[in-house]
C-alpha cells in the first residue's frame, strides 16, 4: 500500500509495451485511490490516461469500462480506447489504460448560482442512467460527485471503477455516500444502494463540505436533512428513499418528476387565483346562510302554527 | 476453481513488543501454517510523527505474508477493511500465480501476462474473493496506551463485518485481546459471523506495562489450530483445504 511513485510530468511520453501506442502527457487531471489520471494526446486527439501500480485493480476497471461504455445502446461512461504496460525510465513497469476524455464542469461549479430545481434535474438525469445500469444487472457502487462531470447540461460518469454486479459486495465506496456508514442498510450491491447515494449527492449541494456521523449516525443524518435549505418536497423524497419506499431508480425518478412538473406555474398567478377563489367562497357562504335562515324561519313558523 | 477457506490474523497495536519471543518469527511460522498475518499500527489523532517502534508493524506483516498499514484513529474503519480485503486478494493471487507457473512455466505472474489475458485472470481472482470463506482472528493490543482507542477499534470491527458480510462467501470472526495475566491472550468474542452487537467488549483490562506481541501471536495461532481440530471432530468436511 505504498504511494505510487511515477515520474509523469507534462511532455512525458507514455509508450505501451504491447500495443506500441505512444501518448504525450499534457497535464494531470486528478488522483484516485489506485492511480493518477492525465490528459494526454495522440495524433492530435485528446484522451484521458490512467496510470496505476496495482495491476489487478486497474484491469478490473478496464473490464468494467469495456462493458459499460455502452449498455443497451445508452452511453453510460467514457469509451474505452487502449490498455497496456508502460516501461518507465526508472526501470519500473506501470499498467495504464486510455479512455475518452470528457470535458465538463464539476457538480459544484455547474450548480453555482443556479436555482434549486437544477438539483432535482441532475438527480433525475442520474436516476435515468442508473435505471439502465440496474436493468443490465449492475449497480454503480461508488457514486459520488468526484466521479461525475456535467457536460452540455448532462450528467456524465467519468469513473466506473466501482461498478459491481447485483448481489455481490460493493467493491469500493466513500463513507459520506455509503448507506452502511449511516446505518441505512447493507453493503450488498442492490439498486437501493445507488438510490441512497443519489440522496447524499442532493444533500451535498447544500453541505459542500460534507459532514461525518456522530454517535448515532441515523440521527445525525436526519438532523442535517431537517436543517438543509432544500425545498420541502425534495426532503420528502429523500426521506422516502431512506425509508426504502423506492424499489427502483424509475420510482424515485417519477417522484422527483412530479415535483418538478408541479413547480412550472409562476407563483404570481397562483396568488391571484387563490384570491379569486376566496371571494367566491365568501359569496357561497352568504348564500348558504341566507337559505339556512329562511329554512329556519319556515320551520319555526310551522311549529308555531 | 474451488473457492477455499482463507485464514487471517489481524493484529491491532500501537507499539513495540517488549516481552517474549520475536513476533516476526511467529508470523513467519503462521504463514507456514497457512495463516496470513496482517498488522495495523494505530496512532493517536494528535500524534505528529510515527514512533520508531512501529517499524515492527511492517516486518511482522511481511513475514506473515500479509499487509500492514499505520493509521490515525479516525481512518481506522477504512483501513481495517482495505487491509483485510487486500490480504485476501494477495493470498488468492499467490495461489493463482502458482497455478500459472505450473501451466506457463517458470516465473510467470499475473502482472507479466498480456493485458487481454490478464483481464480474464483478474476476473477469476475477483470471483474467488467474492465467494471464498474467510476466517479472521482479530488480536487487539489492549495495553494501557491503547485503552482510549478501543471504542474506535470496536466501531471499525463492526464496520468490517458489515462489509465482509455483503460478500457471497461466508465469514467467521473472533476477537482476542492481550496481554492477559493468565493465558497471554483472552477471547473476547467467540467465533461468529456478525460483529454488530458487541456490548462490554473490552472490560476488565489489565494495565500492565508490557506488550508480549510474539507470545500473543503464537497463542492466536494455536487458537486457530484448535478451532479447526474442533471442527474436524464435529463434522468431517471433505472439501476442507488448508491454507486456502
Amino acid at each position: 500500500m505504498k504511494k505510487p511513485v511515477f515520474n509523469v510530468t507534462n511532455g512525458t511520453l507514455v509508450r505501451g509495451k504491447w500495443n506500441h501506442h505512444a501518448y504525450h502527457v499534457v497535464k494531470k487531471l486528478g488522483e484516485g485511490a489506485c492511480g493518477a489520471v492525465y490528459l494526454c494526446q495522440k495524433n492530435g486527439i485528446m484522451y484521458a490516461l490512467k496510470v496505476g501500480t496495482e495491476s489487478s485493480r486497474l484491469m478490473l476497471e478496464v473490464n468494467m469500462l469495456k462493458k459499460f461504455s455502452k449498455v443497451q445502446g445508452v452511453k453510460l461512461g467514457p469509451s474505452f480506447v487502449d490498455v497496456d504496460d508502460w516501461a518507465a525510465s526508472n526501470g519500473q513497469t506501470y499498467p495504464f489504460y486510455v479512455m475518452e476524455y470528457i470535458k465538463g464542469d464539476s457538480f459544484a461549479t455547474f450548480l453555482r448560482g443556479k436555482k434549486k430545481e437544477w438539483v432535482g434535474i441532475c438527480a433525475m438525469q442520474l436516476l435515468s442512467d442508473l435505471e439502465h445500469l440496474h436493468q443490465a444487472g449492475y449497480v454503480f457502487g461508488d457514486l459520488k460527485t468526484d466521479n461525475l462531470l456535467i457536460s452540455d447540461s448532462k450528467v456524465q460518469w467519468i469513473d466506473v471503477g466501482g461498478v459491481t454486479g447485483i448481489g455481490r459486495a460493493i467493491k469500493e465506496y466513500t463513507e459520506f455516500y455509503d448507506r452502511g456508514y449511516w446505518g441505512y442498510g447493507s453493503r450488498k450491491a442492490e439498486p437501493g444502494y445507488d438510490l441512497f447515494a443519489v440522496t447524499m449527492i442532493m444533500l451535498e449541494t447544500v453541505y459542500p463540505q460534507r459532514f461525518t456521523a456522530e454517535k448515532d449516525p441515523k440521527k445525525t443524518l436526519q438532523d442535517k436533512l431537517k436543517r438543509a435549505p432544500l425545498p420541502s418536497e425534495y426532503k420528502r423524497v429523500i426521506t422516502a428513499c431512506w425509508q426504502g419506499k423506492y424499489h427502483s431508480a424509475k420510482e424515485m425518478k417519477e417522484a422527483l418528476g412530479q415535483i418538478l412538473m408541479k413547480r412550472v406555474q409562476p407563483p404570481k398567478q397562483i396568488t391571484r387565483k387563490s384570491l379569486h377563489h376566496e371571494a367566491s367562497e365568501w359569496g357561497e357562504m352568504l348564500g348558504v346562510s341566507f337559505i339556512a335562515v329562511v329554512f329556519y324561519g319556515i320551520s319555526a313558523w310551522n311549529l308555531w302554527m | 476453481m474451488n473457492a477455499g477457506r482463507l485464514k487471517q490474523i489481524l493484529l491491532l497495536t500501537d507499539g513495540c513488543s517488549n516481552y517474549g519471543e520475536d513476533p516476526v518469527a511467529v508470523a513467519a511460522l503462521a504463514r507456514n501454517q497457512g495463516v496470513t498475518v496482517n498488522v495495523i499500527g494505530v496512532l493517536d489523532d494528535l500524534q505528529a510523527d510515527e514512533p520508531q517502534g512501529l517499524k515492527e508493524v511492517e516486518s511482522i506483516a511481511e513475514a506473515g505474508g500479509g499487509v500492514s498499514q499505520i493509521v490515525y484513529q479516525k481512518n481506522l474503519s477504512e483501513t481495517v477493511q482495505m487491509v483485510t480485503k487486500q490480504a485476501m486478494t494477495q493470498t488468492i493471487q499467490g495461489v493463482v500465480n502458482k497455478e500459472l507457473q505450473h501451466i506457463l512455466g517458470e516465473s510467470k505472474t499475473i502482472e507479466e501476462l498480456p493485458p487481454e489475458q490478464r483481464g480474464e485472470v483478474v476476473e477469476i481472482v475477483d470471483d474467488l474473493g467474492e465467494t471464498c470463506q474467510l476466517e479472521v482472528l482479530v488480536l487487539v493490543d489492549s495495553s494501557a496506551s491503547m485503552h482510549h482507542k478501543l471504542p474506535t477499534v470496536k466501531e471499525a470491527l463492526a464496520d468490517l463485518s458489515l462489509s465482509l458480510n455483503a460478500r457471497s462467501g461466508s465469514n467467521q470472526f473472533s476477537i482476542y485481546s492481550f496481554p492477559d495475566p493468565k493465558h497471554t491472550i483472552k477471547q473476547r468474542v467467540e467465533w461468529t459471523s456478525e460483529l454488530s452487537a458487541m456490548h462490554n467488549l473490552f472490560t476488565r483490562l489489565s494495565s500492565g506495562g508490557y506488550t508480549p506481541t510474539g507470545p500473543a501471536l503464537k497463542e492466536a495461532l494455536y487458537a486457530f489450530t484448535n478451532k479447526s481440530i474442533l471442527r474436524d471432530e464435529g463434522r468431517v468436511d471433505p472439501y476442507e483445504e488448508t491454507g486456502f
